[in-house]
């Protein structure tokens, strides 16, 4: 009978989860489980409801990328309907979606993941939060995160009518134009959110970067995965989170093939395993072959470093010049060290920021032609954008009153599946020898996967593990 | 379904068709005893929330009779109930409950042997649909 | 240790929204933590299982959980927090009425579970494999929770002292509450945290609902344009304001969308669908049958419209058909 220690619950994620180590007979890990004890079953109870109650139905998946879910459901209904928003609601719908990435994105950095780098990942657990984060940076900018959180989150109250859940979404455009008053609003705001992302990058220069043991975690193999990545691209292959094509490089970061989201099921496929409530998503074309990386295996992954990894840019001039500082400073693309993912989503931040900031200046946001009326019989529609935490797809198929009659979700933290699970066992093998399980010790395989900032309440559920014939693996 | 006695509920107003089944018991007619009688001041009273406490406490069937429209001495009470039982029914039917299981008839305090017809086809209704299951 | 009164936090099968509600309380969140020692909150702390363990019966002032309970885990961590709790909250409508998960009582445990592992158009499961309860691997065991057949609200599972509302509840109610707490001010047992009019009566649109609504057509958001100043039913779409609690600051109507009924029902009525049945029938103003018929068929969907939010607590607590198989 094999040793066990069990993380239960793991924390500071979003949802539920639970980590089992198993140690052979030298206190080494023989094996890991990594699990998410929950199961909702949206696929399933969201039939029979009606269409244009879809977005603000399964964004009740998660708390946490609401408008995410809100913002593919109302892009499948659009492509359901058949009807294009009119340009002043695509370019609402795409500030909102960037105000949310922008605060999700911090809510990350300081609450979640970054209390590990920014307090330590060994410092004593009561201060690994964010009131340990307020103590070290400062009760000023303690504030500032506070206060910076709160206004952007009053644009997506704004464009959306709740800080949370958004309701506006509609096929062909959104429910509430804006006015002039309003966008000069937005304006004061998008401007000190790109100034505050911009603190935050010196941040992570400073408590991680500048530090010694965390620059070299940061390039540590302990960390590293040799995957494909999939992220949104524009015409341009620039990161992109409400638009665009899907663009999967391989793991020496060419590109493997681009697609639209409505041929999603020609190129990723999910397995089931007894042992596992979650599904986990592979590249179809690729194959499944195990938990394993490199070119051969089918695991890929999302979310902030695949996407920077899946594209040739940001769109945006300052977050453009951090993303050649952070190739240049980790060896050129791809990036494949998962704590590198911290990095890519502050570069993110700064790119949600100055993007919010050239929509509120755009002077056709207040057009008040919101909405185009659809005019075709529904029968089925596709809707993707990118989540903070990866590429999420809405797919709904309805009668021809618009009744769902069956719908598939493929959501982000799932694409991640495999890798979160091959990275907490990496992670544990490194850290725990003969036995040695200090708390600290046992927080560092925790940073395996907040690193992904998972979401397990999207995920619903998962238990990846493998044969033992099949060697090592989780 | 055999050897099944279905349970009904019948809602009845004070003043038509609860007569209308006084009628039919002093006329000595037999109806099927699977029904029992609540009585209400007007179908107009009978809140949904009776009607799924019935389906919930073992009713296989739930029956609402009221005077005929124009007769309500509550003057639209049975006009209401009438809307009501519309939408109600393609709740119950989410819910599983087949729309007949609940079902609406006037019937006047002179109606003896309309209530009698009622009740019978109501209950031969209930035995096809066999139990509510539960 | 301090002499603080001390909180806890947990999630039940639930979205993670009620938890960014209380971090959505902003600067108002410093202020609650240096009143409070929290003991237990996974989404930002790192308390475990173990250290709730440890804790005394009744060592906690208040446990606020949110979600909905579907798994055997779930019900033990409620059951547990219970004990070692004086007052627990049931946060959110999750909690309190089974929210949107419960839309699941609609449906059969093996319908889900088919759904999800066999059915979608992206899965490859030749061999109709389904998770496991117990999977032992070379003498290891792993277990999962017990998925149960059931949603069922925070209350059905253990006694719950109060109610904050919502899906999610505003902060500014969250906030309320823990000041009740703190400063010892709650009203009797049982109460809902929140307003007791229904949010009609506070709605900014108001004013434009006739005193007497006639209906004669249901209109469908996706067909249809509508004055975004008016009161949505006078424009013939369904809201559901009539038959739903206030408080939530008419979040969704300020956004020119109709209620959905998250704050749940007012006290007086115990079953949120078949109070909304019954409003929404009182205001139609045909009654030939045809006519009535057609009026009525135009609603999409009115058994998950009218329990959006509250399927789980209502009086048949979901489709008959559910637990057979
Ligand atoms: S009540 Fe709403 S916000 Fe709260 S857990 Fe449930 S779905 Fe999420
Ligand atoms: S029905 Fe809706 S729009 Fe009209 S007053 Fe009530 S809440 Fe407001
Ligand atoms: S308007 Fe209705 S659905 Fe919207 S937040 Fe308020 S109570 Fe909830
Ligand atoms: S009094 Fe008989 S139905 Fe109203």
């Amino acid at each position: 009978m094999s040793k066990r220690i069990t993380i239960d619950p793991i924390t500071r994620l979003e949802g539920h989860g639970k980590i089992e180590i198993f140690l052979d007979n030298h206190k080494d890990v023989e094996r890991v489980y990594f699990q998410v004890p929950e199961l909702r079953g949206f696929e399933k109870f969201c039939e029979g409801r009606a269409a244009e109650e879809m977005p603000t139905l399964t964004q009740k998946i998660c708390g946490v990328c609401p408008t995410a879910h809100h913002t593919a459901s109302s892009k499948a209904l659009d492509a359901l309907f058949g009807v294009e928003p009119p340009p002043a609601a695509k370019k609402l719908r795409e500030l909102m979606y960037n105000a949310f990435m922008f605060e999700d994105h911090l809510l990350h950095f300081y609450f979640l993941g970054g209390p590990d780098f920014i307090v330590g990942p060994m410092a004593p657990r009561a201060q690994r939060n964010i009131l340990g984060v307020i103590d070290k940076v400062g009760v000023e900018m303690g504030k500032k995160v506070i206060d910076i959180r709160k206004r952007v989150r009053g644009v997506n109250a704004l464009v959306g009518g709740s800080a949370l859940y958004p309701v506006c979404g509609l096929p062909g455009g959104v429910s509430k134009a804006m006015t002039e008053e309003e966008r000069a609003q937005i304006q004061v705001v998008t401007k000190d959110a790109v100034e505050f992302a911009k603190l935050t990058l010196n941040i992570f220069d400073d408590v991680v970067l500048n530090h010694k043991g965390l620059a070299k975690w940061l390039t540590s193999d302990v960390f590293s995965l040799k995957t494909y990545y999939m992220g949104l691209v524009d015409d341009h292959d620039k990161v992109n989170f409400y638009d665009g094509k899907l663009r999967v490089v391989d793991p020496n970061g060419r590109e493997f093939v681009k697609f639209e989201a409505k041929d999603y099921l020609e190129h990723l496929e999910e397995r089931v395993e007894p042992w596992s409530y979650q599904k986990i998503l592979y590249l179809k074309n690729v194959g499944w072959k195990g938990f394993i990386d490199g070119q051969d295996s089918g695991v890929f992954r999302v979310a902030p470093l695949a996407r920077l990894n899946a594209s040739e840019g940001m769109a945006t001039p300052l977050a453009q010049a951090e993303y050649e500082k952070m190739f240049h400073a980790l060896g050129g693309k791809p990036v494949h060290n998962t704590l590198a993912y911290h990095w890519a989503r502050l570069i993110e931040v700064l790119y949600a920021a100055e993007r919010m900031d050239e929509l509120a200046r755009d002077e056709e946001l207040t057009s008040p032609h919101i909405r185009n009326l659809p005019h075709q019989t529904p029968r089925e529609g596709v809707g993707v954008c990118e989540a903070p935490r990866g590429t999420l797809f809405h797919h709904y198929e309805t009668d021809e009153k618009a009744i769902v009659e069956k719908l598939n979700l493929l959501v982000a933290t799932q694409n991640n599946a495999a890798a979160i699970c091959m990275s907490v066992e990496k992670a544990a093998r490194a850290a725990i020898k003969g036995g040695d399980i200090s708390n600290g010790k046992l927080n560092v395989v925790e940073m395996a996967f907040r690193a992904y900032d998972p979401c397990l309440a999207c995920a619903t559920h998962c238990l990846p593990g493998k044969k033992a014939t099949d060697g090592p693996c989780l | 379904m055999k050897g099944f006695e279905p349970k009904i509920i019948g809602f009845l107003c004070n003043w038509c068709s609860y007569e209308g089944a006084d009628a039919a018991g002093r006329a000595r007619k037999a109806y099927p005893a699977n029904l029992r009688v609540l009585r209400v001041m007007c179908s107009g009273r009978v809140d949904p929330q009776f009607i799924l406490e019935a389906f919930k406490e073992g009713a296989d069937g739930v029956m609402i009779l009221g005077c005929h429209p124009g007769d309500c001495h509550y003057k639209e009470g049975n006009l209401q109930t009438l809307k009501r039982y519309y939408v109600l029914k393609r709740v119950l039917s989410t819910l599983g409950i087949e729309e007949d299981r609940l079902r609406l008839d006037w019937i006047s305090a002179g109606e003896g042997d309309k209530f009698v017809q009622v009740v019978s086809e109501m209950t031969e209704r209930m035995r096809q649909l066999g139990p509510l299951p539960r | 240790m301090t002499g603080k009164p001390k909180i806890a936090l947990y999630w039940c099968s639930s979205c993670g929204g009620c938890e960014e509600s209380v971090i959505d309380l902003a600067e108002d969140l410093l202020t609650v933590t240096a009143a409070v020692d929290i003991v237990f909150w996974p989404v930002a702390l790192d308390f475990k299982y173990k250290d709730v363990v440890a804790m005394n019966d009744g060592e906690i002032t208040a446990t606020l959980i949110n979600g909905a309970i579907r798994m055997g885990e779930q019900e033990h961590m409620a059951k547990m927090l219970r004990k070692k709790s004086r007052l627990v909250i049931a946060h959110g409508s999750c909690a309190h009425l089974g929210g949107v998960v419960g839309l699941a009582n609609f449906y059969r445990r093996e319908d889900l579970l088919s759904r999800l592992y066999q059915e979608v158009p992206t899965i490859n499961n030749p061999q109709g494999i389904l998770p496991q309860l117990e999977t032992i691997e070379s003498g290891r065991k792993v277990k999962l929770p017990d998925f149960h057949d059931t949603v069922k609200t925070l209350d059905q599972v253990v006694e719950v002292d109060y109610t904050i509302p919502g899906c999610p509840p505003t902060p500014e109610l969250i906030k309320e509450a823990m000041m009740m707490v703190l400063e010892d001010r709650l009203p009797p047992r049982g109460s809902v945290l929140a307003e007791k009019k229904a949010l009609c009566d506070t709605c900014p649109r108001r004013d434009s609902k006739p005193d007497k609504l006639r209906i004669t057509e249901f209109k469908r958001v996706y067909e249809t344009e509508w004055d975004p100043e008016k009161c949505f039913l006078a424009e013939g779409i369904i809201c559901l304001g009539p038959a739903t609690r206030g408080g939530c600051n008419a979040r969704c109507i300020n956004a020119n969308m109709p209620c959905r009924g998250c704050f749940g029902p007012t006290d007086d009525v115990r079953d949120q669908g078949a109070k909304s049945s019954s409003f929404l029938a009182s205001i139609i103003d045909v009654t030939d049958k045809e006519a009535l018929k057609k009026i009525v068929d135009a609603i999409p969907d009115p058994g998950g419209l009218f329990y959006r939010y509250g399927l789980a607590s209502s009086i048949l607590k979901g489709k008959m058909t559910r637990g057979r198989s």
